[in-house]
């Protein structure tokens, strides 16, 4: 029996994600995952567990506390912007590869700075399958456990046993805060605005107002309309940037529906959605426009950077230290 | 394809293809075939698509696919046999008007100037087109609500109707597959199961398809509930 892990605690916003829930789009089936999906696949990937089909907990800045219940230790890694992460209280850092012996404590508290931290386990958590994924969408009451947000004294169950590797430390700057404008690509009502409003969005900076995994909602210049704010309904795609008739972005995140009534300016590229999913409320950030294809070349370029995490692991008290001294 | 057909990048990992821009079966139609021909013809990286109103969207893997690939790919389909289509369904779906079904009804029946029975009558006694799903799932946009009942949207969303609710609201008609805050208003309920977790696919009826409302009464109602609680297959209404 692989066992479980219990939790302790669990502050609001933790839910069961995998990389999502396809090809019900066109029954209006949202595909949830996760916000930062770097750094759930980097998770993953620490633990050789296939990036996207292994089930992890995203935690959001509520925190969290596990207990292993096991009765043989287990092989888990953490990846997040900002949380830091405490075994039975001693510090291990904001990205690791551990081994949770039974009855250890595993605890993740917010930073100053990120939102979104991945907790994964070797395997995945064998949470049930519903249409093909184990994400959890709250909005529609659908997988993880019971379709909800992770409770205190919840058991995750295991789907195996065992610690494929060695503790390590986890490498990744790009989680650092990085001021860089989010890029997008135009489209596809981007001909709803005049260039008054694309110099607007593009220009200016804008600030995180209120977010959850549905959208992102922004405040800056008015983005006016030329053609009005209601178009016939259509598709949504992940990191739509939406202007109603309030003449501010919202940008939909991984549970919005999918499909919409308002015209879409842009949209956020992939490679950079994780970046403005870890922004917290009162953050700023500027947008700049770029082509498909350069979206599609920054994509590629940051997947294939995620797919060697295994070559990022550094023994787990040693920092590598580049170009300067310990300290 | 048509010439007022446009491709429009949602991103780098989907891809619009817009037939026009209002909402007109014959549109429709056009998203369908397309929709069908990719079904067909599979493309490798393609995700999956989306039938919407007068628009597909292509969602795909860019490591396997460019937008200008994917482009010519949907292009040339233009060129093979049309695919043999399959009839579009027919489904003839009970409908209950009664309390404590029928939340909105008479709020909907006063400020339309209609008695609760005429509304009953006239939304039962259309025939719908199912032009997408959307909003939350399971959510069926219908067209062909009968003028006499365009009513606007409420300026503040209604607390969560449940699953089957038929609702109306902005000249538009729709069946809730799962229960949700809405801004729309509540004529009735069907207790046939349209769209289903536990199934794959979810849901049964497709866009294109056309469908009908039979009354049925409250007692009726927790009758035929009950038989597709026990037998998930009496879901299927076809008719």
């Amino acid at each position: 029996m692989p066992g479980a892990l219990r939790i302790l605690r669990a502050g609001f916003g933790a839910t069961i994600q995998d990389g999502g829930r396809y090809g019900q789009r066109r029954y209006g089936v949202t595909p949830a995952g996760p916000m930062d999906w770097r750094a759930f696949r980097t998770a993953n990937l620490a633990l050789g567990n296939h990036a996207e089909r292994a089930a992890a907990v995203e935690i959001s800045v509520g925190g969290i506390e596990i207990f292993c219940e096991t009765t043989t230790p287990v092989g888990i890694a953490f990846c997040g912007r900002g949380f830091s992460w405490r075994r039975d209280g001693r510090e291990v850092g904001s990205a690791a590869r551990l081994i949770l012996r039974p009855g250890e404590k595993l605890a993740a508290s917010p930073g100053t700075d990120g939102v979104f931290a991945y907790f994964a386990v070797s395997g995945g958590f064998a949470t049930p399958v519903e249409l093909g994924s184990r994400a959890t969408h709250t909005r529609s009451g659908i997988g993880g456990i019971d379709g909800r947000m992770l409770r205190d004294g919840d058991l995750l169950p295991l789907s195996a046993s065992g610690w494929p590797f060695g503790e390590a430390r986890i490498a990744a700057p790009w989680l650092d805060r990085d001021p860089a404008p989010l890029r997008v690509v135009l489209g596809p009502q981007d001909d709803y605005f005049g260039a008054a409003a694309l110099s607007a969005f593009f220009g200016a900076e804008f600030r995180l107002v209120a977010g959850d995994r549905m959208a992102y909602q922004l405040e800056g210049p008015e983005i006016a309309h030329e053609r009005g704010f209601n178009i016939v309904s259509d598709g949504v795609a992940l990191g739509a940037i939406q202007i109603a008739g309030d003449r501010q972005p919202l940008i939909l995140m991984a549970d919005h529906p999918p499909t919409g009534g308002y015209p879409k300016l842009a949209h956020v590229v992939r490679a950079d959605i994780g970046r403005l999913a870890q922004l917290r409320p009162g953050e700023t950030c500027r947008f700049r426009p770029v082509s498909a294809e350069e979206a599609r070349a920054a994509l590629l370029a940051c997947e294939n950077e995620v797919a060697a995490t295994a070559r990022h692991l550094y023994a787990l008290q040693s920092a590598p230290h580049v170009g300067g001294r310990p300290s | 394809m048509h010439r007022e057909t446009r491709f429009l990048p949602a991103g780098e990992s989907a891809l619009v293809v817009e037939f026009g821009t209002r909402i007109d079966p014959a549109l429709n139609d056009q998203v369908r075939a397309l929709d069908r021909a990719l079904a067909a013809n599979p493309v490798a990286g393609v995700i999956e698509s989306v039938p919407t109103y007068r628009s597909l969207m292509v969602h795909f893997d860019p490591r396997l696919l460019s937008i200008a690939a994917l482009i010519e790919r949907i292009e040339s389909l233009e060129g093979a046999t049309p695919v043999e289509e399959k009839p579009p369904g027919h489904w003839r779906i009970p409908a209950c008007y009664e309390p404590p079904y029928a939340e909105d009804l008479s709020e909907v029946a006063a400020a339309l100037g209609l008695s609760a029975q005429r509304v009953a009558e006239l939304h039962a006694g259309a025939r719908y087109r199912v032009y997408m799903y959307g909003f939350a799932p399971g959510y069926i946009f219908l067209g062909g609500l009968p003028a006499e009942l365009a009513i606007s949207r409420r300026p503040k969303p209604r607390p969560p109707v449940p699953a089957g609710s038929l609702l109306i609201a902005g000249g538009q008609a729709l069946i809730a597959g799962t229960p949700m805050p809405t801004g729309w208003y509540n004529l009735g309920c069907t207790p046939a199961v349209l769209f289903d977790w536990k199934q794959n696919p979810p849901a049964s009826i497709e866009v294109g398809d056309t469908v009908h409302f039979e009354r049925i009464d409250a007692a009726q109602f927790a009758r035929l509930r009950q038989a597709a609680a026990e037998d998930r297959r009496m879901a299927r209404w076809e008719a």
